[in-house]
């Protein structure tokens, strides 16, 4: 390898315009020579300003140097020059994987496939990045309150216009008073944040209620979404707070897991 | 105030952390007699207390759990606690954010039924 690194460099003495600086950079980041392999890959930058594979040199670099954010401009550069760069394609593709957004590493991955399906290790990159999309998606839980005690009776997620997200609240005749409680939850929310205010209170956390025939609690586990407990007067306000504490997290969870 | 409501008031209000106490009239959010730490807007607090118990009791009647006995609204800085006696009128009190409310939950209930 060092032979490598030395006839290399002798023969970029020989001639500052061979190509030969994007092999040398290469082999200089695999011996770990961070700082050797970007003096070369910017001095062929200078000269080859033009060369997608340059910058695509450049930006595995920068990778290698932990400036993630400096690499995914120069790639997206690098497609400016040439849109079916497959480095380019793959480096954004294992980009957007450490950052957990896999829709825009698969479509990256997809693309440098498509530049060239016969390069195996994009192919496995892809179908790696596909499993670990499948297997999330098999554990995303159909109900936000799937295994709550109560979550098909008791439990009640609503957005802020008063729809139903998750969950349900059934009456003690049994009938369904899901679509009339989230209604009317935005309504006392929106009286509470009043009341809140022109008492000069601070911003409301939660309001329990106790009732003739049952206790419930209100809390809104995101801005933008208001959780509802229901519970038998047997269970007492401690325990239905802690209840709605641990459904407020699979609220979280839940809503987190539904936002694109 | 009659001596009868302040009685019932201050056993309320000697509970620390609480600011005020007060029986309202529900419906329309009218005082019947309040026992106020001085910068408590008794008319304010008994008012948005009738309006907010109204709409709480919405929910509770949609979600099947029958009328309101007993509300706690819990805020950054301070909390409501009202109490329905169960004949027209609300025993309520506003209070620090960590103050003890089982312990004015129980006074509530006290006055609530002497009140009724």
């Amino acid at each position: 390898m060092a032979d490598d690194v030395r006839s290399m460099t002798a023969e970029l003495v020989r001639d500052p315009t061979s190509l030969v600086f994007l092999r040398l950079g290469e082999v200089l980041r695999a011996e770990g020579q961070v700082d050797a392999a970007r003096k070369v890959a910017l001095t062929g930058l200078e000269r080859n300003p033009n060369l997608a594979d340059a910058h695509d040199l450049y930006a595995r670099i920068l990778v290698d140097a932990s400036e993630l954010d400096y690499a995914q401009r120069v790639w997206e550069s690098v497609l400016q020059i040439d849109p079916r760069h497959q480095g380019a394609h793959k480096g954004l593709g294992f980009l957007h994987y450490s950052r957990g957004d896999l829709d825009t590493a698969l479509d990256h991955l997809e693309l440098a496939v498509a530049a060239d399906p016969t390069n195996q290790n994009v192919v496995q990159a892809l179908q790696a990045v596909r499993d670990v999309a499948d297997s999330l998606t098999a554990e995303e839980p159909v109900d936000a309150f799937a295994g709550f005690e109560g979550q098909d009776r008791g439990i009640l997620l609503v957005d802020s216009q008063g729809r139903a997200l998750a969950g349900r609240v059934m009456t003690g005749e049994g009938h369904d008073g899901t679509d009339a409680v989230a209604a009317h939850l935005v309504g006392v929310t929106q009286e509470m944040v009043r009341t809140a205010r022109m008492l000069k209170l601070g911003d409301w956390q939660w309001l329990v209620v106790e009732g003739t025939d049952g206790n419930a609690h209100l809390t809104a586990p995101s801005g933008d979404s208001l959780l509802f407990v229901v519970r038998g007067r047997d269970v007492p306000a401690g325990r239905l707070a802690l209840l709605a504490d641990h459904a407020g997290d699979a609220a979280r969870t839940w809503l987190a897991a539904q936002r694109p | 105030m009659s001596d009868r409501f302040k009685g019932i008031l201050d056993a309320i209000t000697r509970v620390r952390g609480v600011r005020g106490a007060m029986i309202v009239v529900w419906q329309d959010g009218l005082i019947v007699s309040d026992s106020l730490m001085e910068g408590v807007r008794g008319n304010a607090v008994a008012a948005l207390t009738s309006s907010v118990t109204k709409y709480a009791e919405s929910v509770m009647l949609a979600s099947g759990i029958g009328r309101l006995q007993f509300l706690h609204l819990q805020a950054s800085n301070g909390v409501l606690l009202v109490v329905a006696t169960g004949s027209e009128t609300l025993v309520v009190a506003i209070a620090e954010p960590s103050v003890n409310v089982g312990l004015v939950r129980l006074e509530l209930i006290r006055a609530a039924e002497a009140v009724k």
